[in-house]
């Protein structure tokens, strides 16, 4: 791992890969560091911010150069099943750069298990990455001004549903009636990192 | 029955800030928060009232209100023209009104009631984020604001001499950033030799500075990461973004320094035209 500098309030550790990224994540999670305040795991760093009346940035690297990466478990989160119509305007653009019809799309969608990566860009929005693997989608050349609440979604490795309506460059698969971002429930966000998802095609059991 | 003020004009921009959602950037949801930090807690000490407690941030003045009872209050960061006492706290009778006009000098200035603005907290926190959108609406004139009662004891404070922002070239403190080398070799110094303005585009999300003008020497794309405030980020368009208190939780565009944090509060004071200039040091 590479410790890089990240202003005089946090540190930025880079790692070879997203499961690095991941069995940091879970390691800091489990023991986090004295004085750490939030975690922000992302593709290929975890950014941890500190408070500088607690601790050190000397102290905190420290403390994350001593993690070791090697143990990859993953703490038990739930599972979330979401239903998708899956009608979304890129379905054959993505068959077509995946090299098979829109129906085999859809089967390697539903049928893999998702994992949320990270979060970033909005509440709520997750980074999902495959079980199985095998996704690798350009993003749109050009983003759409208005992507609407509910689209399903994939873009390089990921697969994600926007929470509300926003720009997105994203390629739209899909859409599910289930508002991952809720403010009005408790937790608000249904995707955090290590949440296991699996998408169903709606109207089928 | 409790207190309440009614707003009868807002100036360019009036939001309700307090300390923010701290700790949710795993789930995507930035810190927010009162811009100027150090400005935010003062208002609430001279007025005995919980740290964590709400207050309104106002842009270039203008706020008008009238309070339904007796309140008392405090203004600080920018100084508003006006004759209303400044970092201080001072009593309002039923009916009578605190009139802000404009400031001479900085960009912010935080309107304090003892006990608190007491609007509706969403995910723990009353701060409107404008970014995501999240927590209470931008203060409409017409509001009715009630207030709280999280206070402990006064302190018995008249007036804090405190410094207050300067109209002039303010001088940051910068570290290096993460992604130093994106840039050719004379990024440093081109970042920390001379000055920058700010854009009339700026906003709670961050300054823009013009006058940037090292070179990327990597061509690949920069995985998003996580970022705080204070972080110089510089996108595509070579404009720098300096971000502050509602910047994105991850970036994908270069970080190439970091104002030191107990800087970021004065470049919340920093107005569209008014110049800064980083001073490098190591952290």
């Amino acid at each position: 791992m590479r410790l890089l500098p990240s202003g005089s309030t946090a540190v930025l550790v880079e790692v070879d890969d997203l499961d690095a990224v991941l069995a940091l994540y879970a390691a800091l999670q489990a023991t986090p560091p004295a004085g750490v305040v939030d975690i922000v795991p992302a593709a290929r760093t975890v950014l941890l911010i500190t408070d500088p009346a607690i601790t050190s940035l000397n102290d905190v690297a420290r403390a994350v150069r001593s993690r070791s990466l090697d143990d990859r478990q993953q703490p038990d989160r739930e599972l979330i099943e979401l239903p998708v119509t899956y009608d979304g305007a890129d379905l054959d653009d993505v068959g077509r750069q995946l090299g098979c019809d829109t129906g085999e799309v859809v089967r390697r969608h539903t049928e893999q298990q998702w994992t949320v990566a990270f979060c970033g860009f909005a509440p709520g929005f997750g980074y999902l990455v495959s079980d199985d693997g095998g996704w690798d989608v350009s993003r749109r050349s050009s983003p759409r001004t208005k992507v609407p609440a509910g689209a399903v979604a994939l873009a390089g490795e990921f697969t994600g549903v926007y929470p509300r309506e926003s720009p997105g460059g994203w390629q739209i698969i899909g859409r599910t009636q289930v508002s991952v971002f809720d403010l009005c429930r408790d937790p608000p966000a249904l995707f955090r990192p290590g949440t296991r998802v699996r998408f169903a095609e709606a109207g089928r059991q | 029955m409790s207190a309440a003020l009614t707003v009868l004009a807002t100036g360019p921009l009036t939001t309700v800030q307090d300390g923010g959602r701290p700790g949710k950037a795993a789930l995507g949801i930035g810190r927010s928060g009162a811009a100027d930090r150090r400005a935010f807690a003062l208002a609430n000490r001279l007025l005995g009232n919980d740290p964590g407690a709400a207050v309104l941030e106002v842009t270039m003045g203008g706020l008008s209100l009238r309070a339904e009872h007796h309140v008392t209050v405090a203004t600080t960061g920018a100084r508003c023209s006006g004759t209303a006492p400044h970092n201080a706290p001072y009593a309002v009778e039923v009916g009578e009104r605190v009139d802000l006009g404009a400031p001479a000098a900085g960009f912010r200035t935080y309107v304090a009631v003892r006990g608190g603005i007491a609007v509706t907290a969403v995910l723990g926190s009353r701060s409107t984020d404008t970014l995501a959108d999240l927590g209470p609406s931008v203060v409409c004139s017409g509001d009715v604001l009630p207030v709280g009662d999280l206070v402990s004891t006064m302190p018995g404070v008249d007036v804090a001499p405190v410094r207050e922002p300067e109209s002039g070239e303010v001088l940051l403190r910068v570290l290096a950033g993460p992604r130093l080398d994106w840039f050719d070799q004379d990024a440093w110094s081109d970042l920390t030799s001379h000055p920058f303005v700010v854009s009339s585009q700026s906003n709670r999300i961050g300054l823009q500075l013009e006058g940037f003008t090292s070179s990327r020497v990597r061509s690949d794309e920069l995985p998003s990461e996580g970022l705080v405030r204070g972080a110089v980020q510089i996108p595509p368009s070579g404009v720098a973004v300096l971000f502050l208190a509602d910047h994105p939780v991850t970036g994908g565009y270069p970080v190439v320094g970091y104002v030191h944090d107990d800087d970021v509060d004065l470049c919340a004071q920093l107005r569209p035209g008014q110049a800064l200039r980083f001073r490098p040091v190591r952290s």
